[in-house]
Formats: structure tokens, C-alpha cells, sequence
């Protein structure tokens, strides 16, 4: 049995799996298959100011080896979670990561301060929506917004704070390097590529929002590459997720520098999804020798 | 709401008609605690999202489930390649059913083409009190018309170009019925339109009506909030999700 701990930010993680937001709403749903305590920790539905009615259906397209969404913050918004998900999720013995949004940065700094006198473990800033129009993809893909949001967002909480990052830029280095030198406290990536399907017979894009976020198998190598890039160019803890289906891929993203890993779409593959990578990353670890999985966290060797 | 996910064994597997297949899976855990208008959630091998699919009967004394299907796309494709003796990975049951009352006298359930199998589980329970009007595009399409009669129930077979039974919409007939009086539920599945249309027919007949509702969808199970539905409930409007609110919904509540 590997030891399969890890700390960010000062907060123990019993191990580095985490469902990411947007995938398992707040717990309830997947609880009935297995204890939630299983997890390391999950990063719940992003959450608002108010509630938002998300986007018009067809929000989900099949794609290869992945898919598309735009469910567009669908939430119950931010009162919501603190007076009826939060205080069950937090008797769970996991760690908790609140993700906020907000069509603007003030909206995102009312969030946070809700959040302050809560117990929640972490606050995860997404920045990177793609599908909603005022959903703060403009904060992720330019480095003076992404800074100036984090800035005013790390001033209404004493959280840790993880901003998350969208891979829709053209360096995502220099946004990570950006929202550092502004405090946060780690980053999280990749967030969805914007993509889109067109059904052929009908001349119609499969979803109404016309675009949506890819996710899934498919998006992996360029989750590896950029989470690697961003652990080179900051001294903060990286979050990776991106396509991750297998404990393999789980070790692949730690080694490229992620000291965590969320793990989306492949829930959808394999309800279980989360709990068989955590038992293939001990697997694989015990059939190395490796007895702490933070030994592997950026050991890749570039050439 | 109890669902489970595992891998289940093909006991039968038939074409019933051009391009539309009928499993019978073995899966006592999931039969045991399934019920009419509920489905199984399968994965097709290779692809990432799994393919929602209405139970057709549910037998649980053999503990088995069937499910009848038309291959629609790549994913469907995939998983009507399975044989007999095959395992198919499901996450079952899911979804909210029907609605049913041993008080009522008598029922019309409704189906549109493929969305004329989740009407078998109905008649097995109301028989001879139902009455099924199910309509196809034309005789090569038609499905389950003797299961239907074998469960007592009387039928009543339309087909868009008049090549089996009546010559047109499922609509027709049931406008007919519908006014005679002494209706006590209407149950429809199939085309977003044939709905709207039957939704309306009980709505100026008042008649109790639930229909099911199809969209493309994720998890599954209500998490990802990728099915949405537009509904009105308490007098407010609320986006349901079609996997977890439904696929059932009261045809009053849903908002065309
Ligand atoms: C249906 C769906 C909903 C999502 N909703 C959110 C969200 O509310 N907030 C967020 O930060 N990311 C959201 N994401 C992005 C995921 O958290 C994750 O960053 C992305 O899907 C990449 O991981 P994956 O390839 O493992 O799915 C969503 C993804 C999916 C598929």
C-alpha cells in the first residue's frame, strides 16, 4: 500500500483524486455507488452569486474520444450551497473545493466573502467558463483581467485560493503566472477547450449554445502539456485534470507537475471512475517501489 | 432513488425489425428494484458518453430486464453488436416512471416508433383495462404488437403511409377516444410533436397525462445537469432534468 497523501496549501488530502466541478454536482448522486469518503477530496458545481437556469438543451455532443457540454453554471447559487449541500459535504471527512463563478469581479468577490465564514476547505476561482456569455472566460484568457479578479477575489477571503485555468489562450504559462503574483494560491487546469459539432443531416450545431466545452480522453496530451508548462513557470501548486481516465494517466499528469488530479468526463465512462484510479495509482506505485505518490510530483525527465 | 452499474449477461438477443434489437438481460439487482418508465444508462465500448435506453418489460421473478433499441448513431451501433452471452455494462434503473393507480379503469398508453417500448411495462400492469394506439413510419417499422395483445390489452396500430393499419397519426384515434369519456390516465412516449399534441388533447378533455421525455444526456443520474428540460412546478418555472426529474414528466409541467 503506497502512501497516496498529499498537501496543498497546508490542507491534507488522503489521497490526490478529486471529481471535478460540474461533474458531480454536490456528492448526492454518485454517494448511492460509493462513500464519498473515498475521495480525496471534490470540487463542487460551480456556484454563483444568484441561481442560473444554465443554457437551452441539447447541451451535451458526443465527440472522439470525448464530448462537448454547455450547461452554462447551471446552479442553485451561492446561499444555496452554504445552508443545504455545504454542512452535509463537510461531516464527510474529504476536502472540500467550492467553485465559484461570476459574470463579473465583483460578482465573484460577494461569492468569496459568503464563503468566508463557512468551513469549506478551498475556494476554486474558475475564470474559465467557456459557455456562458458573461461567464468569466474573458478573466481566463487575458492576463491583466485573470490578475486584477484574483487580486480583489484574494482580498475577500483568508481561503486557500485555487484560480482555474482555461486552456483557450495562447500561453496559459503566463496567465498562471499571473494570477500567482496576485495570490493565489494554486492554480487548477485545464478547463474545457471550446469546441464544436455540427449535425450533418440537419445543418444544425449539435448543441443550442452553438459551442461548448470539450472534454474527455480526448483532451489529455494537451492537459499534460500544459500542466507541465505551468509548473515550470510557477512556485504554486498545480491541480491537473483534463481527460484523465486511468490511474496511468492520473500518474502522467502528477509527473508532468500536477500535485493532484480532478478527474471529469471519465465519470461519465465509468461511474467508478474516481475510486479505480486511486486503487491503479497505488497498484502502480507498489509494482515500482514508489512509497509516496508525492515522489512522482514533476519527476518527469525532459530531454 | 437506488441504482446500480455493473456488467450484466445477454440471455437473448433478436432484430424485431429493420435496424430495432431486443435484449433480455440477466440483472436480478437491478430488475428487482426497476419500475415502468424508468431506463438503463449502457456504455458502448470505445465511446465516452453511455446511451440511455427505456426498459421494455421487467420480469422479477427471472430477474431479467428487456430493453428494445434502434440503432440511431454510432453508440447505438456499437452496443447492437453485443450477442447472447455477452456481458452489457449498464447503470440502472434510473430516471423517475410512471405514475401508476390500481384505481384506474381505464388507460391509453401511446407510443411513437421507438418510443413505443417503455408502453409494454404498462400494459403488463393495467392489461385488458389499457387501450395501446402505437404508430410507425410504415409496416417494416412496426414492433411489439403481439406482446401488447398478449397481455390483454386492445390495440390499435397506425402507420404514417397506410401500409398497416390506419392510415395516419396516433393523434387520430386517441382524438377519438379521448372524447368519449371515462379515461382515467393517458401514457405517451415518442415524438417531441406527437406529445405536444396528445398533451394537448388531455389538457381540453382534462385527462391525467405523463409523458416521456428524451434528451441528450450525461451522467445519468442528475449530477452533471446536462438534460435539460424546461418545466413549471409550484407556478415557477424550473429547468428539470430529463434523467433524473423524468424521463416521466405530468404533461401539464413541461413547457414546449
Ligand atoms: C458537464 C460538465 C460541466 C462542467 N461544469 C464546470 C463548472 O461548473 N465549473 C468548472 O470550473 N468546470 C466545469 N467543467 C469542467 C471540468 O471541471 C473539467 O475542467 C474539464 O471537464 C476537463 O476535465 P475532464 O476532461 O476530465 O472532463 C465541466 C465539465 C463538464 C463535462
Amino acid at each position: 500500500m503506497a502512501d497516496l497523501s498529499v498537501k496543498i496549501c497546508g490542507i491534507d488530502f488522503k489521497n490526490p483524486i478529486i471529481p471535478a466541478s460540474g461533474v458531480f454536482g454536490y456528492g448526492h448522486e454518485y454517494e448511492e455507488l460509493f462513500p464519498l469518503e473515498k475521495l480525496g477530496g471534490i470540487a463542487t458545481k460551480g456556484t454563483t452569486l444568484h441561481r442560473r437556469t444554465g443554457n437551452i438543451a441539447p447541451r451535451i455532443a458526443e465527440t472522439p474520444s470525448g464530448m462537448l457540454n454547455s450547461v452554462g453554471l447551471q446552479n442553485p447559487g451561492i446561499d444555496h450551497f452554504i445552508d443545504k449541500e455545504l454542512p452535509y459535504l463537510l461531516g464527510k471527512n474529504l476536502v472540500i473545493l467550492a467553485n465559484i463563478a461570476g459574470s463579473t469581479t465583483e460578482e465573484c468577490v460577494q461569492v468569496a466573502e459568503k464563503l468566508e465564514n463557512t468551513d469549506v476547505h478551498m475556494i476554486e476561482l474558475n475564470i474559465s467558463c467557456p459557455n456562458v456569455k458573461h461567464g468569466g472566460a474573458a478573466f481566463g484568457t487575458s492576463c491583466d483581467l485573470a490578475a486584477e479578479v484574483t487580486k480583489q477575489v484574494r482580498k475577500a477571503t483568508s481561503k486557500p485560493l485555487i484560480v482555474k485555468l482555461s486552456p483557450n489562450v495562447t500561453s496559459i504559462a503566463e496567465i498562471a503566472k499571473a494570477v500567482e503574483s496576485e495570490g493565489a494560491d494554486a492554480v487548477s487546469l485545464i478547463n474545457t477547450l471550446l469546441g464544436m459539432r455540427i449535425n450533418i443531416n440537419t445543418g444544425r450545431p449539435i448543441l443550442h449554445n452553438n459551442v461548448g466545452g470539450l472534454s474527455g480522453p480526448a483532451v489529455f496530451p494537451v492537459a499534460v502539456r500544459m500542466v507541465w508548462q505551468v509548473a515550470n513557470a510557477v512556485n504554486i501548486p498545480v491541480i491537473g485534470m483534463g481527460g484523465v481516465s486511468s490511474g496511468k494517466d492520473a500518474i502522467e499528469l502528477m509527473m508532468a507537475g500536477a500535485s493532484a488530479v480532478q478527474v471529469g468526463a471519465a465519470i461519465f465512462t465509468d461511474p467508478y471512475a474516481p475510486i479505480k484510479i486511486i486503487d491503479e495509482m497505488n497498484e502502480f506505485l507498489d509494482s515500482k517501489n514508489i512509497s509516496s505518490v508525492r515522489d512522482i510530483i514533476g519527476s518527469v525527465k525532459p530531454w | 432513488m437506488k441504482y446500480k452499474q455493473g456488467n450484466y449477461i445477454i440471455l437473448n438477443k433478436s432484430a424485431i425489425a429493420r435496424e430495432i434489437y431486443s435484449f433480455e438481460i440477466l440483472c436480478p439487482e437491478i430488475a428487482e428494484i426497476a419500475s415502468a418508465g424508468q431506463f438503463v444508462h449502457i456504455r458502448a465500448e470505445g465511446f465516452t458518453l453511455r446511451r440511455p435506453i427505456s426498459i421494455c418489460g421487467i420480469d422479477k421473478n427471472k430477474g431479467t430486464l428487456r430493453i428494445v433499441f434502434e440503432v440511431r448513431g454510432e453508440g447505438t451501433e456499437k452496443i447492437s453488436q453485443l450477442n447472447k452471452g455477452d456481458t452489457i455494462d449498464m447503470l440502472a434503473p434510473l430516471g423517475h416512471g410512471f405514475t401508476v393507480n390500481d384505481e384506474f379503469k381505464k388507460v391509453v398508453l401511446i407510443g411513437g416508433g421507438i418510443g413505443t417500448p417503455p408502453m409494454l411495462p404498462l400494459a403488463e400492469i393495467y392489461r385488458e383495462k389499457s387501450v395501446v394506439i402505437s404508430g410507425f413510419r410504415n409496416a417494416y417499422a412496426v414492433i411489439l404488437q403481439d406482446d401488447f395483445k398478449n397481455t390483454g390489452a386492445e390495440t390499435i396500430l397506425c402507420t404514417d403511409d397506410g401500409s398497416a393499419g390506419i392510415h395516419g397519426f396516433v393523434t387520430q384515434p386517441f382524438e377519438e377516444l379521448a372524447k368519449n369519456s371515462g379515461i382515467d390516465a393517458v401514457y405517451a412516449c415518442g415524438p417531441m410533436p406527437m406529445l405536444k399534441n396528445i398533451s394537448k388533447i388531455c389538457k381540453d378533455n382534462n385527462i391525467f397525462c405523463e409523458i416521456s421525455l428524451e434528451e441528450r444526456m450525461a451522467c445519468g443520474i442528475g449530477a452533471c445537469l446536462g438534460c435539460a428540460c424546461c418545466t413549471v412546478r409550484n407556478d415557477e418555472e424550473y429547468f428539470a432534468h430529463v434523467c433524473k426529474d423524468g424521463p416521466v414528466f405530468n404533461a401539464e409541467e413541461v413547457i414546449w
